[in-house]
């Protein structure tokens, strides 16, 4: 039996100015699963993941999660956004960093509770970063700031892990500690999304591939999709005229589609 | 005794003018320095300067349209033509390739240029109520009627409630806007609120110090803050607070000498504190970076000096001559002593008619700094291909560098190695 997508992706395109980042985007995501979305620099992960967030507006088509609306389902995804964004010199510590994770149950202005102040000490831990509750962020190497973003998304408390790129930059024990934490979160029926791009780990970290280069390549079960043919799709030459399409429509300012 | 006249003056509140001026305009500065620290924070600083020479236009037309000098319809003026200045950025940046500096850079001088064109109209139009118009340039709190500065001080304490009531999501729009999109919050409201509060107190701000000098009461606080403290809720207070010294002081020096102008006297005051704060911080202050560059000074000297004594006793001798040390060293005779010295204070070793000798403390320090060093040693030529005669170098800086925590991994990576590639024993 086919279980039901936890993410639909339909028609989606997402254009910077006029150069295209997504470009008529169609796949379904299976649940409980280590999905990885892979593509070249330039592909349109990131902002796949946006996109699917809420973060990024599409231009065209739209994304559901759980069948429903984003705004609906918030509750249950957690978003881990990609670490080299930030600036991590602001002043707060690992502690308030989590803390956010809680806001979305909290809203604007209701005080944290004992609960979630547990919940909060139980993430840190998850990530092995309670020692360093109190220190101030800036004093953090990429790893350890990875951690605190993960511990954040922990404190959510979703069914449904958005990350971006968390294995950029990050140590070998960092990397390790993740691949474990995602084993234990999928056992415990979590569903993982994670933005990727090392293609090494790719078969022996996911269940499920997406394969992006501003168009969709492939989507599916890891087996059946990182094959030789369709890695050099999604990363070989031929791609180069879909990027000197984009070049065009931006420096000659043409519209994708004719209104 | 002049001044201590002048102070008693203004604390005796006999000049009640004066007493509510000043503690007025300590409001103000206040609520700019609150604010502007998140303006800080988003790296907004040029937006700052922005909007407060855009007020002036909106001040410029706001009188042209009334005729009077009423600080209600110039404020109303002014937050218009600061919002508009604010927009026309956003717009401008979404929709061409113009780079962010450019675009604030322009607009900034576009508003400011026609705040100019506008007073000098108004200037010439023979309008005897135009008087004191160009004050907006410089500020003029000193000289700001009773009326004013409670309608401004109300709205400066209006605005300082907003930003603690807002501060959760102010500060997680300040950090990661993605996230806080991505939770749900509303980001466009935040930003539109953050942006019309900062645009208020502007507003009010360049009552005080006026439009040019507006954009230092906004980040100079701020920045002096960030010196003294890494938590969020304590940089907005210090910057409130520079910003209300700053504001009382300035008006009443103002006040104390003929013709000083207040607005600059402000600034002038705000930037002492904020240049205490950068040598002062505890952390990032230029001071306590000098004194932990000192220690590590003496850590490197008394750590080589002891590693020196610990081989020269090592090879058969139980003490040595300090004549000896003397000329293995490459310190000065003087420098050396004084280390000695220090040593010995610190119970490292004794000295006892021209011989040292090492204490057991002493003699676990020096044999933890030849152990780092040719544990290092190890690691740069197993992991980086480096030559044997080219490792010691490098090893001689990191020595004194590799902490407890560090040391435990090399010893771990390397598999506790015996003698290092100059076939030295490490000692454990």
């Amino acid at each position: 039996m086919k279980q039901p997508p936890i993410i639909e992706v339909h028609n989606l395109t997402v254009l910077y100015g006029r150069k295209p980042a997504l470009w008529n985007i169609d796949f379904d995501l299976p649940e409980k699963q280590v999905i990885g979305i892979m593509g070249p620099n330039g592909s349109g992960k990131s902002t796949l993941l946006k996109s699917i967030m809420g973060v990024v507006t599409p231009t065209s088509g739209f994304t559901k999660v759980y069948d429903q609306s984003l705004n609906n389902v918030r509750d249950r995804v957690s978003y881990v956004p990609q670490r080299q964004d930030i600036d991590w010199d602001f002043p707060a510590s690992v502690w308030e960093i989590v803390a956010m994770g809680r806001y979305q149950k909290r809203g604007l202005f209701k005080k944290l509770t004992t609960e979630d102040q547990d919940i909060i000490t139980d993430s840190l831990e998850k990530v092995n970063m309670l020692g360093y509750a109190k220190r101030q962020i800036s004093q953090l190497s990429g790893g350890q700031q990875q951690r605190v973003f993960l511990a954040r998304a922990i404190a959510q408390q979703g069914d449904l892990f958005l990350m971006d790129e968390p294995f950029a930059g990050v140590d070998i024990a960092t990397e390790e500690m993740i691949i474990s934490l995602l084993k234990d979160m999928k056992e415990a029926g979590k569903t993982l999304v994670i933005v990727h791009h090392d293609l090494h780990t790719a078969q022996s970290y996911f269940d499920h591939l997406v394969l992006l280069n501003t168009r969709l390549i492939a989507s599916g079960p890891t087996e059946e999709v990182f094959t030789d043919q369709i890695l050099t799709d999604t990363y070989g030459g031929k791609l180069t005229t879909i990027s000197k399409i984009s070049q065009e429509l931006e420096n000659k300012e043409f519209p994708i589609r004719h209104k | 005794m002049e001044f201590w006249g002048h102070i008693t003056t203004f604390f005796s509140a006999e000049n009640y003018t004066l007493f509510v001026v000043g503690i007025g305009s300590g409001i103000l500065c206040f609520a700019s320095g609150v604010v502007g620290t998140f303006t800080y924070l988003r790296k907004r600083a040029l937006i700052g300067d922005v909007i407060s020479h855009s007020v002036l236009p909106g001040v410029a037309i706001a009188f042209m349209l009334t005729g009077v000098k009423n600080p209600v319809y110039f404020l109303i003026g002014a937050v218009i033509s600061g919002l508009l200045a604010i927009w026309i950025v956003d717009y401008v940046q979404a929709k061409s390739k113009l780079k962010p500096d450019a675009i604030l850079a322009l607009t900034l001088s576009v508003f400011f240029g026609l705040g100019i064109v506008l007073l000098t109209k108004i200037q010439h139009s023979g309008n005897d109520a135009q008087s004191g118009l160009d004050s907006f340039l410089f500020g003029k709190a000193a000289s700001m009627s009773i009326a004013d500065v409670k309608l401004f001080s109300i709205i400066a304490i209006i605005n300082i409630a907003c930003i603690l009531i807002f501060l959760r999501g102010f500060s997680l729009v300040s950090f990661d806007e993605n996230y806080a999109r991505g939770i749900g919050f509303n980001i466009k409201f935040l930003k539109s609120f953050l942006a019309l509060l900062t645009v208020l107190t502007v507003a009010i701000g360049v009552q005080a110090v006026g439009v040019v000098l507006m954009a230092a009461l906004l980040i100079t606080p701020a920045a002096g803050a960030r010196f003294l403290t890494n938590s969020i809720r304590r940089m907005l207070m210090y910057a409130g607070l520079f910003g209300f010294l700053s504001g009382v002081i300035g008006v009443f020096i103002s006040y104390s000498g003929t013709g000083m102008p207040t607005g600059p006297w402000i600034v002038v005051v705000l930037s002492l504190f904020t240049i205490t704060a950068i040598m002062l911080g505890k952390q990032r202050g230029v001071i306590a970076r000098l004194k932990l560059r000192k220690g590590n000074h003496i850590k490197i000297n008394n750590e080589n000096v002891l590693k020196d004594i610990y081989k020269l006793a090592d090879d058969g001798q139980k003490t040595i001559e300090t004549s000896i040390l003397l000329q293995q060293e490459k310190y000065a005779t003087s420098e050396l002593k004084a280390i000695l010295n220090r040593l010995e204070r610190q119970d490292y070793l004794d000295q006892v008619r021209g011989f040292i000798i090492l204490s057991d403390r002493g003699r676990i320090a020096a044999r933890e700094v030849i152990r780092k060093h040719r544990l290092w040693e190890i690691y740069l030529s197993k992991y980086f291909q480096m030559q044997e005669d080219h490792v010691h170098d490098d090893a001689e800086g990191i020595e004194h560098v590799i902490t407890p925590e560090i040391e435990k991994h090399l010893i771990k990576l390397l598999e506790r190695p015996e003698i290092d590639p100059h076939q030295s024993e490490i000692p454990y």
